[in-house]
């Protein structure tokens, strides 16, 4: 992948959070520098404390720097505001998360649904996420609740919600930490067959190797610098 | 997000908890239904009211004694003031001036023994009052002449002494151990334990004076009604009403009138007045139970929240804005109590409904009546009040760091 072809889509630049706890000032991240370019995958690791989460939170527009620059698909998303973070998330990211995070009462179906419902352009709806449902291989459990999948197949329809919004980037937070090690494998998969066959960009953020290892790059965080990256 | 699907989630939402939601709701059902069932029986009662006093009359004037503390010995209303009143070279403007002497007295026959309030007066007074005949007929001119001892009485009064309220005329009953003819029944009107027409009694005004009340002035009477020739001239009834007591008193141009006149009219007022403060009352204690109904939707409205933060969160990383959260809290809680309200509105109506049938059995003259104001009120007013109350949980809610929200455990 070389620069003349593509600009990256992540941009970080000297970026720095410093939360106040009480009377101390932690400092969660300590100036990093971060390039990731369309249709790679990478993975983030680092052990609890490392700003791992931090750094995610800042790609995923959930929380704001304290100081530096973060691009996201062209666009300087660190000086915006609440609402306007929100129609970035909706438009450019799509989240994974570790616990599924499923609205219980809601169907398959509606849980994928839901990013749309937020978005500008609702039409649709429903056809757009039976195509993403089939894509992770639910076609048959479309207006099942939650309670009624297991949890590789929960994680399945969260990466169909991921996916609904056609984003720039899919961030997947310890994707697979509370999935037995088949059905992560499973979600596993799913996620590098997309990047494969659909050239998404996935950021994996984890603390495990051996999920780590399957990406085309790793960047390795501790005491919220980055220090080291390698290439697979 | 479209407001069609807000609603639609907000249903759903509240009715995946249908006991908890039912329990939030109570209280703004109980409101809301006090609301409604009062105003409807205050309605009632106050048509009731105005009802019974317009049946008397708007040309009538009361004319009472006076009973205010600056008038020192005021002179009793008698039978001259009532006639000097009806003299029209005195008073062109007043038709007519009916004296009334009222009084408890003991009705016997037989072992049967029982008090109730008899009327004295002139064979017109059934004419100025509106009481009817059902049976028999009224006083006569005669009668009144010659002191007769007849009596008119009320279907109850009937009842309780010959145990049948038609049939009765002609027989004969003991008022103070003297024998009276009953004449007549007046047709039954309704009423209530403080208030019975048709338990009263009507006799001339001669023979309740010289046989029934005894007193200290033999001529004097409770009050006068006296009659304007029209509506129009009320006032003028009344100004020459003034000047023919102050000279039939022989008051001095310094001394305050020792009589009160009171028009139809100002009754009316009274009685349009007691029953708005009445109303304004009632609906103040539904208000309150409203306001209460409340404060239990926003107590659940912040657990909801707390419960749902993780919801909160992940709806905020998926692009939810503030104003989408906000909206989605906010259409719940005024979906809940809109939802109350349209249970308070059936069980207000059943309120009514119920104290309606109580009246009939008892034969009070009450109508509750729910009317469409009320109804469109009490919506409106559960709503805002959902609205209300949900605002500060739906704004906590929209508040919080998606961050934050998702990662709480």
């Amino acid at each position: 992948m070389t620069e003349s072809n593509h600009h990256p889509v992540i941009k970080v630049r000297d970026l720095t959070k410093v939360y106040k706890l009480g009377e101390i000032d932690v400092h969660a991240l300590r100036g990093i520098d971060l390039d990731i370019y369309p249709g790679e995958m990478v993975a983030i690791m680092g052990q609890s404390g490392s700003g791992k989460s931090t750094l995610m939170n800042m790609i995923g527009c959930l929380d704001s720097p304290s100081e530096g620059e973060y691009y996201l698909d062209g666009e300087l998303v660190s000086d915006l505001v609440d609402d306007q973070l929100a129609i970035v998330r909706n438009r450019k990211i799509g989240f994974i998360f570790q616990k599924y995070n499923l609205l219980a009462r809601a169907s398959a179906i509606e849980n994928v649904e839901l990013p749309l419902r937020y978005s500008d352009d609702p039409t649709n709806m429903t056809e757009r996420s039976k195509e993403m449902l089939r894509l992770v291989g639910l076609g048959d459990r479309m207006d099942h609740k939650p309670n009624e999948l297991s949890g590789g197949q929960q994680q399945r329809v969260a990466v169909a919600r991921a996916l609904v919004n056609n984003p720039a980037i899919v961030l997947a937070d310890e994707p697979t930490g509370n999935l037995d090690s088949v059905s992560g494998q499973e979600v596993m998969d799913l996620l590098l067959k997309l990047h494969r066959e659909k050239q998404t960009t996935i950021v994996v953020v984890t603390h495990d190797k051996g999920i780590a290892s399957q990406a085309q790059r790793i960047i390795h965080l501790f005491d919220g610098k980055v220090v080291d990256e390698e290439v697979n | 997000m479209p407001l069609l699907r807000v609603l639609k989630e907000a249903l759903t939402s509240v009715f995946s908890n249908k006991m908890r939601s039912f329990l939030t709701v109570l209280g703004i059902v109980i409101g809301v239904g006090a609301v409604i069932g009062l105003l409807a029986i205050g309605e009632g009662a106050s048509a009731s009211i105005l009802g019974q006093i317009e049946s008397i009359g708007t040309n009538s004037i009361y004319v009472m004694r006076s009973s205010r503390d600056d008038v020192s010995n005021p002179k009793p209303l008698t039978l001259t003031d009532a006639e000097a009143l009806s003299n029209r070279s005195r008073a062109p403007h007043i038709i007519r001036a009916t004296p009334v002497l009222t009084g408890q007295t003991t009705f016997s026959l037989g072992d049967i023994s029982l008090q109730t309030m008899v009327f004295g007066s002139y064979s017109d007074y059934a004419e100025i009052t509106g009481v009817e005949i059902a049976e028999g007929s009224y006083i006569n001119p005669s009668d009144v002449d010659s002191r007769a001892a007849v009596i008119v009485v009320g279907p109850d009064l009937a009842e309780e002494l010959f145990g049948r309220s038609t049939g009765v005329v002609g027989s004969m009953v003991r008022i103070n151990n003297f024998p009276y003819r009953v004449i007549g029944v007046t047709k039954a009107v309704g009423g209530n334990q403080f208030n019975n027409p048709d338990m009263q009694a009507y006799m001339p005004i001669t023979t309740i004076q010289y046989r029934v009340i005894r007193q200290a002035v033999p001529e004097a009477v409770n009050y006068i009604i006296v009659q304007a020739q029209d509506s129009q001239s009320i006032n003028l009834a009344i100004e020459e009403a003034q000047r023919v007591l102050r000279e039939t008193h022989r008051l001095t141009p310094r001394q305050p009138n020792d009589f009160n006149l009171t028009n139809q009219e100002d009754i009316l007022d009274i009685a349009n007045s007691i029953t708005s403060i009445l109303t304004i009352f009632l609906a103040g204690v539904a208000g309150i139970s409203l306001l209460v109904g409340g404060i239990g939707i926003m107590n659940i409205m912040l657990v909801t929240v707390t419960e749902r933060t993780n919801e909160i969160g992940l709806r905020k990383a998926l692009g939810a804005r503030k104003a989408d959260i906000m909206l989605q809290f906010l259409s719940e809680s005024a979906l809940l109590s809109l939802i109350g309200g349209i249970f308070g509105i059936i069980f207000g109506w059943l309120l009514a409904l119920v104290v309606g049938n109580i009246a009939k059995n008892t034969g009070t003259p009450l109508i509750p009546v729910v009317q469409l104001e009320a109804i469109l009120l009490a919506t409106v007013f559960s709503t805002l009040v959902g609205v209300f109350f949900g605002w500060y949980p739906a704004r906590h809610a929209a508040s919080l760091e998606p961050v934050d929200a998702l990662r709480y455990e």
